[in-house]
């Protein structure tokens, strides 16, 4: 209650639960695409690949988002770069690529004089969220929405099968770039609610949460969506209550649902899985048995 | 229902169309032109010529390595080919894609996608639709009929990730009928399935080729050649031989083909 009242009286909790709220949405959408894609390892890339840009955004008194935004792009680009140009395997690709630009990062960071801490660029701090961060956030989500469902069929058949999708005359290759874009938008408009560090959690948590409990691609994005959003509201409860960190609370809220779906989820949950083998193997030995009897 | 009781013996077939061919020059569905094909510096396609007629039952065989499969994705367009020049329907591939049904091997597929049957199939009208469109109820009834072509229509809500190599396989097809294409491209889809299904697909395609579609097939076993095909292109990395599965496949170009370790039709397949 006392939470609720807060939310009121304080503007800036509120702005920044519906910060926390929204970018919990797009990022279960986003990263539904993400772990079907098995872009997973290119979305924490991407969000320690914003560290120069965000450093030299400071640095030029540029705008942050921007410049964090370009430089995600750039890595990603030059993941993909090294990746078709060499036989390394693209994790090898992606490890490369984002640990250079990280070290950049940092060296730059040690140069400016920012009024953000660098904790609070690695860890998040959702409550410093200004009133133009929460507008921008809220426009991303939406914009993202609306993509997602204007281009479904498209997004669905190159996710699926992108060789069909290519005969198909469907264009995988902007369908590509348009979904590492949008990572990178949602990367980087989450840094400020859970950091660096913490970004891709938000990304593939709640939408590998959904793929355990659904079996259609359209439902898995819906749900992640939710459980993102549940996943922000109640770790911002959390860090209010307990005077936690809000970014690593959010995580471990999504974690949480998370290993209740692993453990529990009704059609591929770990226990139901392993008591049926038991039950299994039990009935098996009961029938042996009694058959034994009968033949003595 | 017609179909069934109209299809010729295979020996007919063959017969048939060569005789109707001959008046008509242009009835090649597929026309490829000196195709070269390299991947990472090494040749896979050198100097490819070929062409498949019309209505026919065709099948692409060579040995491993030979570029069979890289043949059909470099027609269309999956991999860049370095030289050469591809006709369908006397047109580029980017005018006619949705009048070619694409079915790949099933490792292209993500099999683990959170999909069921029925929409698998449905992808198949996703070439006919506007960018923005989305499948209506006339676009569900042809997957129905599909699903239903291929003995499926039970598995329809079941999700992809639980079913045999058969039943993908077939899946694969009525996504193919879905399209309603004129020309079929198959990249061995015979292969590691159960007998059923390799006679469901068999079926399925001859019925199509005598509605005067076309059907062009990689494939690996030569013993089932004369009975399921009329026409047959042997490959290795160029064109050895082509034409009428009576005329074109004899021991001397299986020689020419598959080289000088290829003993007899019966026993060999690789």
């Amino acid at each position: 209650m006392d939470f609720l009242l807060d939310l009121i009286n304080y503007p800036h909790l509120a702005r920044a639960a519906i910060t926390a709220i929204v970018i919990g949405i797009a990022s279960g959408v986003v990263g539904s695409i993400i772990i079907l894609r098995g872009l997973s390892l290119m979305g924490d890339a991407i969000s320690h690949a914003v560290m120069p840009g965000i450093a030299m955004a400071f640095l030029f008194g540029s705008n942050i988002f921007l410049g964090a935004l370009i430089s995600g792009l750039l890595a990603a680009a030059g993941i993909g770069f090294v990746n078709t140009n060499s036989r390394l395997k693209r994790d090898t690709s992606i490890g490369i690529v984002f640990t250079a630009f990280l070290a950049c990062g940092v060296l730059i960071w040690a140069r400016t004089q920012s009024a953000m801490t660098l904790e609070s660029v690695l860890f998040g701090n959702v409550l410093s969220t200004s009133k133009a961060q929460m507008w921008q956030s809220i426009a991303i989500a939406v914009v993202i929405l609306v993509l997602v469902v204007l281009f479904y069929k498209q997004l669905l058949i190159t996710t699926l099968d992108a060789e069909v999708a290519k005969a198909f005359g469907f264009p995988t290759k902007a369908v590509h770039y348009g979904v590492l874009t949008g990572l990178a938008v949602v990367t980087v408009s989450a840094v400020q609610t859970v950091g660096v560090i913490l970004v891709v959690a938000m990304l593939i948590t709640p939408a590998a949460t959904a793929y355990l409990l659904v079996k259609k691609f359209s439902t898995m994005m819906w749900l992640a969506a939710v459980l993102g959003m549940l996943s922000s509201v109640a770790g911002m409860y959390c860090s209010y209550t307990w005077e936690l960190q809000s970014g690593p609370a959010i995580v471990l809220v999504a974690f949480a649902m998370f290993l209740l779906a692993f453990f529990f989820g009704p059609s591929q949950g770990f226990v139901w899985a392993q008591l049926q083998k038991t039950r299994e193997r039990n009935n098996i030995a009961t029938t042996e048995r009694t058959k034994e009897g009968t033949f003595r | 229902m017609l179909h069934k009781i109209e299809v010729p013996k295979p020996s007919d077939a063959v017969h048939a169309t060569s005789v109707a061919k001959d008046p008509i020059m242009t009835t090649d569905v597929l026309r490829i032109e000196k195709l070269h094909v390299s991947y990472r510096g090494v040749k896979a396609i050198d100097g490819l010529s070929l062409q498949a007629p019309t209505g026919q039952m065709t099948c692409i065989v060579g040995p491993n390595g030979s570029g069979k499969s890289t043949t059909l994705k470099a027609s269309l367009g999956l991999v860049q080919a370095s030289h050469g020049t591809v006709k369908f329907f006397d047109k580029p591939v980017a005018k006619v894609r949705n009048r070619i049904a694409y079915v790949p091997q099933r490792s292209t597929t993500d099999w683990d996608f959170p999909i069921n049957v029925f929409d698998t199939v449905l992808l198949g009208t996703f070439p006919n639709l506007g960018v923005f469109e989305r499948p209506k109820a006339r676009h569900k009834d042809i997957a129905h009929v599909a699903l239903e072509r291929v003995h499926m229509a039970d598995y329809a809500q079941r999700q992809i990730s639980e079913l045999s190599g058969g039943q993908q396989q077939r899946v694969f097809i009525a996504r193919a009928l879905a399209q309603q294409a004129d020309l079929l491209l198959l990249d061995e889809p015979l292969v590691g399935i159960d007998a059923l299904s390799e006679a469901n697909i068999i079926q399925i395609l001859t019925e199509l080729c005598h509605e005067g579609k076309t059907v062009v097939m990689v494939h690996h076993d030569l013993s089932n050649i004369e009975r399921y095909f009329d026409y047959i292109i042997m490959v290795n990395q160029r064109l050895i031989a082509q034409g009428p599965v009576a005329e074109a496949l004899t021991p001397q170009n299986l020689k020419r083909t598959f080289g000088g370790n290829l003993l007899g039709l019966s026993d060999t397949t690789e």
